[in-house]
């Protein structure tokens, strides 16, 4: 068994300097093996690929025919947007269920004992849905041509847009990072999601007209995170009626401020949790 | 920062308290491992063993005391001393969706370890704990004795000089357990440093060269296995009786024999003595002038069991095998132990 000798000596430690190397490096680290724990579960990678094409197979032949819409496009343009949105909000609850699971586990326990670097975790994770999701978007870009979907803009625009709600899905994963983070097991993290998700999700622009809701409800939705990105979104692959400069400004800020709020209160968290 | 004393892990005085219902894991510990032995540290559930390996490990910082493994502060030094442990808990703290090599080049590469050497090291130590053949497939499809072994080779990749094992085979079964202990042997035969956590006696008395006894939080003996054996006399005498009545009354009849009280349990009467043949036949006879019938009588060298025993009072909780394997069939689930509890006390 010489393979498992030491010696008896200190190996000397590996040089502190380069710290940002290293917090690149072992965030790659744990985004590879989240990654790879995606493909190990090809049952779930399929049902969470399934969920946003039934939606959008649900808004766009079910729900759609009774939902006027302003602008003179097709439902389906006008739904595509949202259900990306939302698609990518309710992906962002993985990071909760996968961070509670971890904790569980005692994964995270061993990480800690580790000399990497303790944003390495969060980081990771985030990253790799972030991964997760630029394939997600792409299906759904494939499906939302087959239902009739059309670019009404052009194709650098409309890249553009998905860009927005990829950084937009990106902030908001740290946020649900935090509520992993405070779940007592990875059941109760997907429970607790929910409410954050139900209204910011539906009580949005992303399927129906603001102008369809109750005047005490219609600055919630128009001022909320999600229907400022949806509504940018929208101008950028939709344009024309839709066409909105300000939103997309709006939807930048919002995630500019997200990314500043949440990535601290995540890293607060995983140091509070220990 | 005086690496010059013999001692790999030193804590003085390790006091912790849980905000959560207000629970002193810690009140008081003070412990210290010598260099390429190992220590085991020996309770019952919710003792603070798990706590105490926490603290030591960097995972948790002591409200007051200080530690230091070889010499580095585990708060002030937390990132040095990360380079010179390696943790391998209860909870085989592995990922289920990665095969053994993935966990182990994983760990090898958030300790900085190259991409060559993590997987060098990870087909290494494969060999080493004879997982070579189960090497690429996924954790889940590992028996528990295999995540054992997996998660202590994934602690030692980056070869620390500095062991911690938190329960390293509860739950095993008892081939498993001796495969583990051999491993452990091995490691300290080529100077590694460990600090073991365990319930069972058995393990302690095997591995450990002193042991440390803690229950609520403080350390309430320590010596050699030896050493606290010797405390309680040198054997023990046990009378079977017919009944529960029968033992303690007993009981009463002997207690005189010895100046420790005898022990009671359903219908055996024990007593620790210093000379056991000669309290043997005092008993005998003692039991006889009463007209008390002897179901049976056994002389026997004290186990921890009994150390433990009596300086808790209480039992070791650690349950036998065949109790294991009866709460098995009926389906219940397991029992929440130390760590879970300190775990959720924590969070």
């Amino acid at each position: 068994m010489t393979a498992i000798t030491v010696p008896t000596t200190i190996t000397s430690p590996a040089p502190s300097g380069h710290r940002l190397r290293w917090v690149i490096a072992d965030t790659l680290t744990v985004t590879w093996r989240n990654l790879l724990a995606y493909t190990r579960i090809p049952e779930a990678l399929f049902f969470s690929t399934l969920q946003p094409i039934m939606f959008v197979l649900l808004f766009r032949y079910v729900f759609g025919g009774a939902i006027p819409i302003p602008g003179g496009v097709p439902y389906v343009d006008y739904m595509m947007p949202g259900i990306f949105v939302q698609t990518v909000m309710f992906g962002a609850v993985s990071t909760s269920v996968g961070l509670a699971e971890d904790l569980q586990k005692g994964l995270i326990e061993r990480f800690r004992a580790l000399p990497m670097a303790r944003s390495a975790v969060l980081a990771g994770r985030t990253t790799a849905d972030l991964v997760r999701n630029v394939f997600v978007v792409i299906i759904m870009t494939v499906v939302g041509y087959a239902v009739g979907f059309r670019i009404g803009t052009g194709v650098p625009s409309y890249i553009l847009g998905l860009l927005i709600l990829l950084a937009f899905a990106y902030a908001m994963s740290w946020g649900f990072a935090a509520i992993g983070l405070a779940a007592p097991n990875s059941e109760t993290a997907q429970v607790m999601a929910f409410p954050i998700l139900f209204p910011l999700t539906f009580a949005s622009t992303a399927f129906v007209p603001i102008q369809t809701m109750p005047g005490w409800l219609q600055p919630f939705v128009a001022h909320q995170p999600v229907s400022v990105v949806v509504d940018a979104a929208r101008s950028l692959m939709v344009g024309g009626y839709y066409h909105s400069s300000s939103s997309v400004w709006h939807a930048l800020l919002w995630i500019v401020g997200l990314l500043v709020v949440l990535v601290p209160l995540g890293v607060w968290r995983y140091r509070k949790t220990s | 920062m005086s690496n010059s004393s013999s001692f790999a892990v030193e804590a003085h005085d390790l006091v912790k308290v849980f905000p959560r219902g207000n629970v002193r894991a810690l009140d008081g510990v003070s412990l210290a491992v010598q260099e390429g032995t190992v220590l085991g540290l020996l309770g019952p559930n919710g003792a603070g063993k798990t706590t105490v390996v926490r603290i030591l490990s960097t995972i948790l910082n002591p409200d007051s005391g200080q530690a230091s493994i070889l010499g580095h502060d585990v708060v002030k030094e937390a990132e040095t001393v990360r380079r010179i442990i390696g943790l391998a808990g209860q909870y085989a703290a592995v990922d289920e969706n990665l095969t053994g090599r993935e966990n182990i080049r994983m760990v090898g590469r958030l300790s900085h370890l190259s991409r060559k050497a993590s997987s060098e090291r990870a087909t290494d130590l494969l060999e080493a704990f004879g997982l070579t053949d189960a090497g690429d497939r996924v954790l889940k499809t590992y028996s528990g004795g295999m995540r054992r072994r997996l998660d202590l080779a994934a602690a030692l990749v980056a070869r620390p000089p500095v062991l911690f094992l938190d329960e390293p085979t509860t739950g095993l079964d008892p081939q498993s357990r001796q495969d583990l202990w051999g491993v452990i042997e091995d490691l300290v035969a080529g100077g590694t440093t460990v600090l073991l956590t365990t319930q069972y006696l058995e393990e302690a008395d095997r591995l450990a060269r002193n042991i440390i006894v803690v229950d609520h939080g403080r350390v309430i003996a320590e010596g050699a296995p030896a050493e606290l054996k010797a405390t309680l006399g040198t054997s023990v005498v046990a009378v079977t009786l017919n009944d529960n009545e029968m033992a303690q009354k007993a009981a009463a009849l002997v207690a005189s024999l010895s100046d420790k009280a005898p022990l009671v349990d359903h219908n055996t009467v024990e007593l620790t003595v210093q000379n056991g043949p000669k309290v043997g036949a005092d008993v005998l006879r003692t039991l006889d002038a009463a007209q008390i019938p002897i179901a049976g009588l056994a002389l026997r060298e004290p186990s921890l069991d009994d150390v433990f025993l009596s300086l808790t009072g209480h039992k070791s909780e650690a349950e036998t095998d065949e109790q294991r394997t009866a709460r098995m069939s009926k389906g219940a689930k397991r029992r929440p132990s130390e760590s879970e509890t300190d775990g959720r006390d924590a969070a």
